[in-house]
């Protein structure tokens, strides 16, 4: 049994954090300082990191494809910039409503995904999103429809940091925010429920063959990303001070899912580092062609598929692992 | 009352045509393919171009239309598609709204944002009484062309040499290949022939919903509903899903407009938690 | 002696076919029960029905004197009924050691634990090092599922099943694919197997039947043709004629 000790350690290496993933986290505080100016558009990198992390649980480790992300967004968002209109603008409270709601709704709607094909999965969650913006329009008393939500206002972060002009709290609050997200996530993946759920996702009849309950494990994190979807809509909801039909917008689902591959599925950086290298683009296209950004969009998706996604991941967990010495990344 | 179920009995008939090719390369070949509107679009411009610079009678511009749209399935099959049929369905996803986005961005690039109009021949406009109910001919015309259409397009399937071989080579390519069957041949002309009828609808189309560089987006949501409420029972299924579509949406339109698109979307969710297979499907044994 | 798995007029219909046809099954307690037919006799149905991938259309299943007709896949491995596959059913991005602790969490009903790390209970990681060694696994793994050789993931198919302590394993053609050369750890793993698990074996290799089964159920057409004894079965001239006469085709 001298071995034995060796397969213990094993197993808890896996989860070990490594010092590249805090030269990870030291530098995206760092940028702040350097290019104080960006402040906005690096809040709007965190969010849309927050909001692709979110789909990476359901897709990545769920294996759900869903093209209805932007639901859960937009539930977030609404939530989160009605409270601020009507008086209660602490922007904590916000998130916390933001993803009980979009929480609620997700382990509503999570059931509908249990049975059926990738197709039909993606037939629910799309319809699920259409409807809710059929409803988000149609309401328009409530949430100012196609011209959006007027007269939000957001209070100082625990009461203390005010949002100013130049987004540098937006920044810390968005970033702070992602960050103990992401520890969340990264608790939960490496976990045997997060072990589970890859099992599931691998080989569905294996792991109903070994005890495994899928259905429970599907709902169960289905919710949590719906919940982290709904955070990342309430965050940008706060920060912006705007929030109109575009949140709930089939472009958006489309998008997040697009940020995600850029970066890798199954990978909880992914969804970040996707974020980044998107919206990165976005800027510097919008520059050039700003109307027909759509169309590089596309090219993006379709190089991207033909050329294999899983390349740009690889390419950075070994950067990664070669900071860090040795092992796989996280 | 009763123009209304006809205006609805048109739309879904349209919807048909429009959506039958996706319900089998999508319901029986597995693959998901959400840039089946790009086709449509592309017959819709090719119509509204020949018509309104050349000058071409629009009946002449139908199988124009057709075969424009059938060429150009064809051409984007063998060079790109048929790469993903082996693919994930994530990749197939990310790909086809890739195709769809470039479309989009491109139409509206080279030729704008507005609508496009065709001008109809005098001989389908006007509108007749039948029943008590005032019927626009144009409807009229739909019905008969595309009830015909789908009378020819099951009789192909079911009939002729190259159904079975269709229906062989989705049940099992291998062994479809095995008994000499050219598997990557039929796929491409049934890619084709589903693009071309994609191309026809979208000409047909144009006058009653609109042609713009947004369509494929627009429409992707209603083709799917044919094809996943239709089930993989062939195209009979998405015959009577685009028909119960079409009704309802007109219908739903005419008499809720306050909830709008909302109730076809809500019957699309419950019609796929009963069934998730679809509506009408084929049990498929062990 | 007592019974450990039984059916009871057991029917499953697809559309007009019959797959199983009023079957009723006994199998004893720690028994070595084996299952032949020819291809297509309903093997794969009848050890679907038995697990809960289906559903019959008709009769039932009692496992231990339980009816279980209607409890999901899961809820039997929980009681006890585990099988493996003709086909290998692998997670092929875990390695062994990854896919045997998730068996014997699970069986801990650890496997909710969104918490702690995966691998946190020592006696789980140990249980499952254990099995790995007794298997000829040890040395790989940590490596990937999906490149070990077919030998060792053949292994793993048991192993995998061993690891949710079984009561009834079900173990459908354990041998199918491996090389002669090869056969010999499985057969001595399954010689191994401790006494009180009943086990039921699906196989086509008649020797390995022979050679394990203390008794034989022969099924063709859906339907159970006879059971005995192996001398009894072997002897049978019915069985000869459907079945071991047959054998030489596939």
């Amino acid at each position: 049994m001298s071995m034995t000790p060796s397969a213990h350690q094993t197993m808890l290496d896996q989860a070990r954090w490594r010092w590249s993933e805090s030269l990870f986290w030291l530098l995206s505080l760092a940028v702040l300082f350097v290019f104080p100016s960006k402040a906005l558009l690096f809040s709007q990198i965190a969010i849309m990191g927050l909001f692709a992390l979110s789909l990476d649980l359901i897709l990545g480790y769920g294996g759900i494809v869903s093209l209805g992300h932007a639901a859960f967004f937009g539930l977030g968002a609404y939530a989160a910039g009605l409270m601020a209109k009507h008086g209660l603008g602490d922007p904590l409270l916000g998130l916390a409503v933001a993803a009980c709601v979009a929480a609620i709704i997700g382990w509503l709607t999570s059931f509908l995904l249990l049975r059926g094909s990738d197709l039909t999965r993606l037939m629910v969650t799309l319809g699920i999103a259409l409807m809710l913006f059929e409803l988000a329009n149609r309401m328009a008393s409530i949430t100012g429809g196609a011209d959006g939500l007027q007269g939000m206002m957001v209070g100082p972060v625990l009461g203390l940091f005010s949002f100013d002009l130049f987004g540098k709290t937006a920044y810390l609050y968005a970033l702070s925010v992602l960050f103990v997200l992401f520890l969340l996530a990264r608790k939960i993946v490496h976990s045997t429920f997060g072990l589970s759920l890859r099992a599931v996702k691998g080989n569905a009849l294996r792991a109903g063959a070994i005890g495994i309950s899928a259905s429970s494990r599907l709902v169960a994190i289905y919710t949590l990303s719906a919940a982290f979807a709904g955070i990342a809509g309430a965050l940008s909801a706060q920060t912006t001070q705007l929030v109109s039909l575009d949140v709930l917008d089939f472009h958006r689902s489309a998008d997040v899912m697009l940020v995600l591959v850029i970066g890798g599925v199954g990978w909880l950086y992914g969804g970040i580092i996707g974020a980044i290298m998107f919206t990165l683009m976005q800027d510097w296209l919008a520059g050039i062609t700003p109307q027909y950004w759509e169309f590089w969009i596309g090219l993006v998706l379709v190089c991207l598929v033909l050329v294999g996604h899983d390349r740009i991941k690889i390419a950075i967990q070994s950067i990664g692992t070669r900071l860090s010495g040795k092992g796989g990344a996280a | 009352m009763l123009t209304i179920l006809f205006d609805g009995i048109a739309y879904g008939m349209l919807l048909f045509v429009l959506a039958c090719g996706l319900s089998v390369t999508m319901g029986l070949m597995n693959f998901i393919n959400l840039s089946h509107g790009v086709f449509s679009m592309a017959g819709g411009y090719i119509t509204a171009f020949l018509i309104n610079r050349w000058g071409v009678p629009f009946l002449l511009c139908l199988p124009l239309a057709f075969l424009f749209s059938a060429a150009l399935g064809m051409l984007l099959e063998r060079t790109l598609y048929r790469r993903l049929y082996a693919r994930s369905h994530l990749d197939q996803v990310l790909f086809t709204i890739g195709i769809v986005f470039m479309s989009v961005a491109a139409v509206d690039y080279v030729i704008g944002s507005q609508q496009q109009t065709v001008k109809l021949p005098d001989m389908l406009k006007g509108r007749i009484d039948i029943l008590g109910g005032s019927i626009g001919l144009y409807r009229v015309f739909i019905i008969a062309l595309c009830g015909c259409l789908a009378v020819t397009i099951q009789t192909l399937l079911v009939k002729t040499r190259f159904g079975s071989q269709l229906r062989a080579a989705v049940d099992d390519p291998r062994v479809a290949r095995g008994m000499g069957i050219n598997v990557n041949t039929v796929f491409a002309i049934t890619f084709a022939v589903g693009s071309g009828l994609a191309g026809l609808g979208g000409a047909l189309g144009t006058d009653i919903l609109g042609m713009d560089p947004t369509f494929p987006i627009k429409f992707m949501i209603y083709f799917l509903i044919v094809v996943t409420v239709g089930g993989t029972s062939g195209i009979m299924g998405a015959f009577f899903a685009s028909l119960i579509l079409g009704i309802a949406d007109v219908g739903g339109k005419y008499y809720v407009p306050q909830i709008g698109a909302f109730i076809i979307y809500a019957l699309m969710v419950v019609v796929l938690i009963i069934r998730p297979q679809g509506l009408f499907t084929r049990s498929r044994g062990k | 002696m007592s019974i450990a798995l039984a059916t009871h007029d057991l029917v499953k219909n697809f559309g007009g076919l019959r797959a199983t046809d009023h079957v009723s099954l006994t199998v004893h307690t720690g028994a070595r029960h084996a299952l032949i037919g020819p291809n297509g006799a309903g093997k794969t149905t009848l050890i679907n029905l038995l697990t809960g991938v289906l559903t019959p259309s008709q009769g039932s299943i009692t496992l231990e004197g339980e009816t279980i007709t209607r409890l999901s896949q899961h809820a039997r491995v929980r009681r006890g009924l585990v099988r493996t596959f003709q086909i290998n059913q692998l997670f092929a991005d875990m390695s062994p050691l990854q896919s045997l602790c998730l068996a014997v969490s699970e069986r801990h009903q650890q496997g909710r634990d969104w918490w702690r790390v995966a691998g946190a209970d020592k006696e789980h990681v140990d249980e499952a090092a254990d099995i790995l060694a007794r298997f000829g696994l040890r040395d790989v793994m940590t490596q990937q599922t999906r490149f070990l050789p077919y030998g060792k993931q053949r292994l793993l198919e048991i192993a995998l099943a061993i690891a949710c302590k079984p009561r009834v394993l079900l173990l459908d053609e354990p041998a199918a694919g491996v090389p002669e050369e090869e056969r010999h750890e499985i057969i001595d793993i399954l010689a191994d197997l401790p006494k009180d698990v009943t086990v039921v074996l699906i196989e086509h290799d008649m020797d390995l039947v022979f050679s394990f089964a203390d008794r034989i159920s022969v099924l063709v057409n859906g339907a159970l043709l006879t059971e005995g004894g192996v001398d009894e079965i072997a002897r049978d001239p019915q069985v000869r004629a459907v079945y071991l006469g047959e054998s030489g085709h596939d």
